[in-house]
C-alpha cells in the first residue's frame, strides 16, 4: 500500500461488507446462525477498531465455521479449545480485539473446562455462544443444554441428562459481563454485541439460536408473535422488570427472594424489581428464571462489572520487573546464579 | 590413583581422581537440598561433576519407611565426568530405611556415614531390620562411621530460641558440614546461601550456619576419620562456568531463543513432574518480556501457545508424557496451521501415571507417531543437562524457519541432574532470523518459500487478514478444501517439508573408530553412560564406537551409511526398543536391542558387560 492508500483506508468508513469474507456461507438455509453473523458484521464497523486488529477464534461445530465468513484474522481451532486459543492470542497481544464463536457442545461440553477458566481469569475476550441446544454438525445428538427427556438420535428413549444453564455457569465462574440475546431479535442482539465489545474483561453472550434442521422451534415461545410477550423479559439497567403484551406485569421478589409475577395495577411501584447490572445476587435470581414455566425468561445484560483484566495485570508485572530489575539481556541471563572462571592453565 | 601427601600426624590426606557420594534419608530430611549444596560447592571448587537426584513421588512419605527414602548422588572428579557414577564410594544414611534401600548402590568396601540417632527401634522395625546393622556386624565389608548426628546438632543449637522440631531439621546441615570437611570443601558458598535463603528468619539462619560449622568441626577435631580426601580441580576448557540442571538449561535456552529471534516469548504449560521446574524458572523472567501462562490443563497449555504463535510470539509448551498424550490433537492442529511451536517432553516412567519421578525413554513412538492422520513434526532429543540449552535454541530455529511444530525430548534424568556448564558467549550464538509477511499484493496464506515454509502473517498487519484452521487447506490460497487430490498433495507436501529439515541437521558424528565390531547407537539422556562405557571399552582395546542421535525425525542424512560400517549395531534404550524399531524400519538393517525399564539410568558397567558379551559372541 502507498501512504495515500493507507491514509484513505484509515479514514474510510467501514461497512458490514468490509467484514464479509469471499467464502460462501454454508449453513443450512433458515439457520439462526445467519442472523448472528449479520448482526456481528453490522456492529463491528461501528466500533472504530481497525479490521486488521480483529481476530475471530472458533472451535468445531456448525457455529464454529463463523471465522471463515469474517474478513478479519481468523482461527478455526479444534473442538472445545477456542477459548484456550483465544486466551493465548490475547495474553500475547493485548491490543487485539479477540472474539470467540462457539456452540453449546463446543463451549460447554468438550470445552467446559476452558470456558470456566477464561471467565475466571477475566481475559478481555468476547465470547458468542450459539446455543441451539443440539449438536448440529454431527447431525443431531442432545447437547449439554438440551432439555431433559429430549428425543434425539442418541437418546431415542429421551435424554436423562440434566441441562446446564450457561448464564448460571458464567456467573459461578466469576464472569464480569454476562448477557443473553436471540437470533430473531436483531436489535437487541446488536445491542449486547456492542456492549460486550465495550466491556473490559471477558464478555459472554449466550445467543438462543434456532437449528431448523435438528431442533426446530426450540425457542418458539420467545419468537412467536402470539406468545412471546408473555415469555420474554427484557432487562434494561435502571428500569423496572416489566413484561407482557400490554406491559402490565412486573417481577417482584417475595420474602424468600423468589421472583413472582404481579400485575402492575395491584402492585405499588416500589414492589417491582429495578434491574441493576452490577448486582450479582439479582443476576443469580434472574438466571434462575430461565425456562421456568411460571416465569418469563430474561434477555439482555444480566451482569456487568469492572474488574482488572488478566493481561492488564500481566503487563503491569512485566513493566514493574523491567523498571526495578532492568530489561534483561542475554549476558545477564546466562550469567545469573553462581559462576566461576576456569583459566587456560 | 591415590597418592599420599604430607599431612598433620593423625589424619592422612589422600588425593583421589574421582569420588561418588550418595546422600540418603527420609523425604523430609532435606537430602535434595544437602545434595544440591554439596554440588554447588563442588562446582565452585572446579571439579567436573554429574548429579542424580532420586526421590519418591510422595512429597512427605511417612517417616522411616522404605518407600519414603530420598537420595541424591553426585560424582565429581579431577577429569571429565559423564555420569553420576555407577556405585557410590560414600553413602550418607540418615536412617535404617535409607541404608537398606541404598546399600546395594555402595561399592564393596565403601564408606558408610550413618546417623546413629536415626537407628532407633521404631525406624529399625519400619525398615525391616531385626537387629541394628550398625551394631550386629552385618556391615563388615564396609567402613562404617556411626555418628549421633541428631544429638550433636541439638547440642550445638540448644541455646537458640527454636522448637525441638526446628532444631532437629538442621541435622542435614551438620551432615553437609561433615562432608565438606571430609572432602576439603570450603563452607563459605553454603554459608552465603543460608544467609540469603533464611534472610527473613534470623534464628533459622543462625541454626543452619551453626549446624554446618559444627559438622565441619566435628570432622576436624574428633579425628574419628583417619583419612581426609582431596579431589583436584578438573582441567575443563577455559571460560566462565555455572552449574545447571537440564530443566534450568532448558529455561535459559527458551529465553535465549526469544532474545536471538527478537520475538516476545510465550509458554503455555500445566504443572507436571518432572517438567514443572521449567515453568517455575520461566515465570521469573518477566524482565525479558517473557510470558508464562499456567493453563488449566495441558490442552489449554498448548492451545494458548498456538494462539500466541498465531499472534506472533515464539511459543513453547512444556510437559511430560501424560501431558503430551493430551496435547496430541493440538499438535496436529499446529501441523495443519503450520505455525512455529516448540513442544518439550521431559519424559518419565509410563504408561499412565507410571513412575512420575523416575526417568524413562518410552515416549519416542508417541513423539514421532502419536497423532491422528499424517502429521509429521520434527523430533529431537537433548543428551545432557547443558545440551538442553543448545537443543532448544536449535528447535526454535527450525520451528521458525520451517513454520512447524518441533518436539524436543528430555527426560527426568537430565532434567534434574546437573553439571558444570561452560557459559556460551552471547555473541557466539547466531541470531534466529524471522520474517513476517507484510505485502498484501503478494500475500497468499499457504504459498511456500524454498524451504516449503508458508508465510507468517500476524494480526495487526493491514491487508493480510486471513483464516487458518484444522480443516484441510487448499495449496497456496489456504482456503478450506475437500478436494481429494489436493489432500494427498498437501499430506505429501507437509511431509516433504519436514524431511527437508535434514538440510539444517549436521551429519551424525561417531566417537571412536570409523568402522569396527560394535557401534553403540543411543539417544537422549543415556549419553553419559554410553560415552563413558565406550571410552572404557576403547581403552581396553575393543573395536567399539558410539553414535548419539539428536535428530530423531528426520534422521541425519549419513546415518544409514554409518550403520553399515559396523558388524553389530547395539541400541541401548530405557524402553522396550523404540529407536530399534525405527532404525530397522528405516534402514532395513538388523540391530541388537538392549533395554532397561526400571525408572533408572543405565550404569556404565551394564553397557560394558553387554558389549563384552556381544564381542564374545554370547
Ligand atoms: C475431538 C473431537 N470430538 C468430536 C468431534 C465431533 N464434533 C464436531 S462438532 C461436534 C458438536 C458440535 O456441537 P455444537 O458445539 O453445539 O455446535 P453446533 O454444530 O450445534 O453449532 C462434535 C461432537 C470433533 N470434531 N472433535
Ligand atoms: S444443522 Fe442446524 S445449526 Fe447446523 S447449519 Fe444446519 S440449521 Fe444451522
Ligand atoms: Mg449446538
Amino acid at each position: 500500500m502507498t501512504e495515500n492508500e493507507i491514509a484513505t483506508a484509515e479514514t474510510k468508513k467501514l461497512t458490514a461488507k468490509d467484514f464479509t469474507s469471499d467464502q460462501d456461507v454454508r449453513w443450512c438455509p433458515g439457520c439462526g446462525d445467519y442472523s448472528i453473523l449479520a448482526q456481528v458484521q453490522r456492529v463491528l464497523p461501528t466500533l472504530g477498531i481497525p479490521r486488521e486488529n480483529v481476530v475471530f477464534v472458533a472451535g468445531i461445530g456448525c457455529s464454529s465455521r463463523f471465522p471463515y465468513y469474517m474478513n478479519t484474522y481468523g482461527f478455526h481451532g479444534i473442538h472445545g479449545r477456542a477459548t484456550a486459543i483465544a486466551s493465548g492470542i490475547k495474553v500475547a497481544r493485548p491490543e487485539l480485539s479477540v472474539w470467540v464463536a462457539t456452540g453449546d457442545g463446543d463451549c460447554l461440553s468438550i470445552g467446559g473446562n476452558h470456558f470456566v477458566h477464561l471467565l475466571r481469569r477475566n481475559i478481555d475476550v468476547n465470547i458468542i455462544l450459539f446455543n441451539n441446544r443440539i449438536y448440529g454438525l454431527t447431525k443431531g445428538q442432545y447437547s449439554p443444554t438440551s432439555e431433559k427427556g429430549k428425543i434425539t438420535r442418541s437418546s431415542p428413549y429421551g435424554s436423562i441428562d440434566n441441562p446446564v444453564d450457561p448464564i448460571q455457569l458464567a456467573l459461578g465462574s466469576s464472569g464480569t459481563f454476562i448477557a443473553r440475546g436471540i437470533d430473531r431479535d436483531p436489535k437487541q442482539l446488536q445491542y449486547v454485541i456492542e456492549r460486550a465489545s465495550g466491556h473490559k474483561g471477558t464478555a459472554f453472550i449466550e445467543v438462543y439460536q434456532n437449528c431448523n434442521v435438528f431442533n426446530d422451534g426450540a425457542y418458539a415461545q420467545y419468537t412467536d408473535k402470539e406468545v412471546k410477550a408473555e415469555h420474554v423479559l427484557t432487562l434494561e439497567h435502571g428500569k423496572p422488570l416489566i413484561f407482557g403484551k400490554n406491559h402490565d406485569k412486573g417481577i417482584r421478589l417475595n420474602k424468600f427472594f423468589r421472583p413472582e409475577i404481579v400485575s402492575l395495577d395491584q402492585a405499588g411501584d416500589e414492589d417491582i424489581v429495578v434491574h441493576d447490572e452490577k448486582n450479582k445476587h439479582l443476576a443469580l435470581v434472574l438466571a434462575e428464571m430461565t425456562d421456568d414455566p411460571s416465569l418469563p425468561t430474561p434477555f439482555g445484560v444480566f451482569y456487568a462489572v469492572d474488574k482488572p483484566t488478566y493481561e492488564e495485570e500481566y503487563v503491569k508485572q512485566i513493566e514493574h520487573a523491567i523498571e526495578t530489575e532492568g530489561r534483561g539481556t542475554l549476558k545477564d541471563l546466562l550469567e545469573s546464579g553462581n559462576t566461576w572462571e576456569i583459566s587456560d592453565n | 590413583m591415590e597418592t599420599n601427601t604430607d599431612t598433620p600426624p593423625q589424619v592422612i590426606e589422600k588425593t583421589l581422581e574421582e569420588v561418588t557420594v550418595r546422600f540418603a534419608g527420609d523425604s523430609g530430611d532435606g537430602m535434595q537440598l544437602t545434595g544440591s549444596q554439596f554440588t554447588k560447592t563442588t562446582a565452585l571448587v572446579g571439579n567436573d561433576l554429574e548429579t542424580f537426584p532420586d526421590y519418591p513421588a510422595e512429597i512427605r512419605a511417612p517417616a522411616g519407611t522404605l518407600f519414603g527414602v530420598s537420595g541424591f548422588q553426585i560424582s565429581f572428579a579431577s577429569h571429565d565426568v559423564y555420569t553420576p557414577g555407577d556405585r557410590a564410594d560414600v553413602l550418607v544414611a540418615m536412617n535404617p530405611a535409607a541404608l537398606k534401600v541404598n546399600l546395594n548402590m555402595l561399592r564393596p568396601g565403601g564408606i558408610i556415614i550413618a546417623n546413629s540417632d536415626g537407628f532407633d527401634a521404631k525406624n529399625l522395625r519400619l525398615a525391616g531390620y531385626e537387629t541394628n546393622p550398625l551394631e550386629d556386624g552385618s556391615l563388615k565389608g564396609y567402613e562404617v562411621y556411626s555418628i549421633p548426628i541428631t544429638k550433636l546438632t541439638t547440642t550445638a543449637l540448644e541455646k537458640l530460641p527454636l522448637s525441638m522440631k526446628e532444631i532437629v531439621r538442621s541435622k542435614n546441615f551438620f551432615a553437609l558440614g561433615l562432608m565438606y570437611w571430609l572432602f576439603n570443601r570450603p563452607l563459605e558458598p553454603s554459608l552465603e546461601w543460608i544467609k540469603k535463603k533464611f534472610a527473613k528468619n534470623p534464628d533459622l539462619q543462625e541454626a543452619n550456619s551453626i549446624a554446618l560449622k559444627a559438622g565441619y568441626n566435628y570432622g576436624d577435631i574428633t579425628h574419628i576419620f583417619t583419612t581426609r580426601y582431596r579431589v583436584e580441580p578438573a582441567k575443563l576448557p577455559a571460560g566462565k562456568y555455572r552449574n545447571v540442571t537440564g530443566n534450568e538449561a532448558m529455561a535459559l535456552g527458551i529465553v535465549a531463543s526469544c532474545e536471538l529471534s527478537g520475538l516476545p516469548g510465550f509458554l503455555g504449560s500445566y504443572p507436571i513432574t518432572p517438567a514443572s521446574d521449567i515453568l517455575h524458572e520461566l515465570s521469573r523472567y518477566r524482565r525479558f518480556n517473557f510470558r508464562t501462562f499456567q493453563a488449566e490443563d495441558e490442552i489449554a497449555g498448548i492451545s494458548s501457545a498456538i494462539g500466541a504463535a498465531f499472534a506472533g510470539s515464539l511459543a513453547f509448551t512444556t510437559t511430560s508424557g501424560p501431558g503430551v498424550a493430551l496435547k496430541q490433537e493440538a499438535i496436529g492442529l499446529a501441523v495443519m496451521v503450520e505455525l512455529p511451536l516448540v513442544i518439550i517432553n521431559v519424559q518419565r516412567g509410563g504408561p499412565s501415571t507410571g513412575l512420575p519421578t523416575k526417568t524413562e525413554q518410552a515416549d519416542l513412538f508417541q513423539a514421532i507417531l502419536g497423532r491422528n492422520g499424517e502429521a509429521p513434526v520434527v523430533v529431537m532429543a537433548a543428551k545432557t543437562p547443558g545440551d538442553c540449552f543448545h537443543s532448544v535454541i536449535d528447535a526454535s530455529r527450525i520451528a521458525v524457519k520451517y513454520m512447524t511444530p518441533v518436539l524436543l525430548l528430555s527426560d527426568g534424568y537430565i532434567a534434574n541432574g546437573s553439571e558444570p556448564w561452560l557459559i556460551p558467549d552471547p555473541e557466539s550464538l547466531s541470531k534466529i532470523p524471522v520474517e513476517f509477511a507484510k505485502n498484501p499484493e503478494t500475500f497468499k496464506p499457504y504459498s511456500r518459500n524454498k524451504f516449503n515454509a508458508r508465510p507468517w502473517a500476524i494480526p495487526g498487519t493491514p491487508g493480510l487478514e486471513h483464516r487458518v484452521g484444522g480443516l484441510e487447506k487448499k495449496h497456496i490460497t489456504g482456503n478450506v478444501s475437500y478436494d481429494p487430490v489436493n489432500h494427498e498433495f498437501m499430506c505429501r507436501l507437509r511431509r516433504e517439508k519436514i524431511e527437508g529439515v535434514v538440510e539444517d541437521i549436521p551429519d551424525q558424528e561417531v566417537h571412536g573408530p570409523e568402522s569396527g565390531d560394535v557401534l553403540i547407537v543411543g539417544w537422549g539422556g543415556t549419553f553419559g553412560a554410553l560415552r563413558q562405557a565406550t571410552e572404557y571399552l576403547i581403552e581396553e582395546g575393543k573395536s567399539v564406537a558410539h553414535a548419539h542421535i539428536k535428530y530423531l525425525y528426520p534422521f541425519p542424512r549419513n546415518l544409514g551409511e554409518i550403520l553399515s560400517r559396523y558388524k553389530t549395531i547395539l541400541v541401548p534404550e530405557l524402553n522396550l526398543g523404540q529407536l530399534s524399531v525405527l532404525l530397522q524400519a528405516h534402514y532395513l538393517t538388523p540391530v541388537e536391542s538392549y533395554n532397561k525399564i526400571q525408572g533408572l539410568p543405565f550404569t556404565t558397567t551394564e553397557i560394558r558387560e553387554k558389549v563384552n558379551k556381544l564381542l564374545a559372541g554370547k
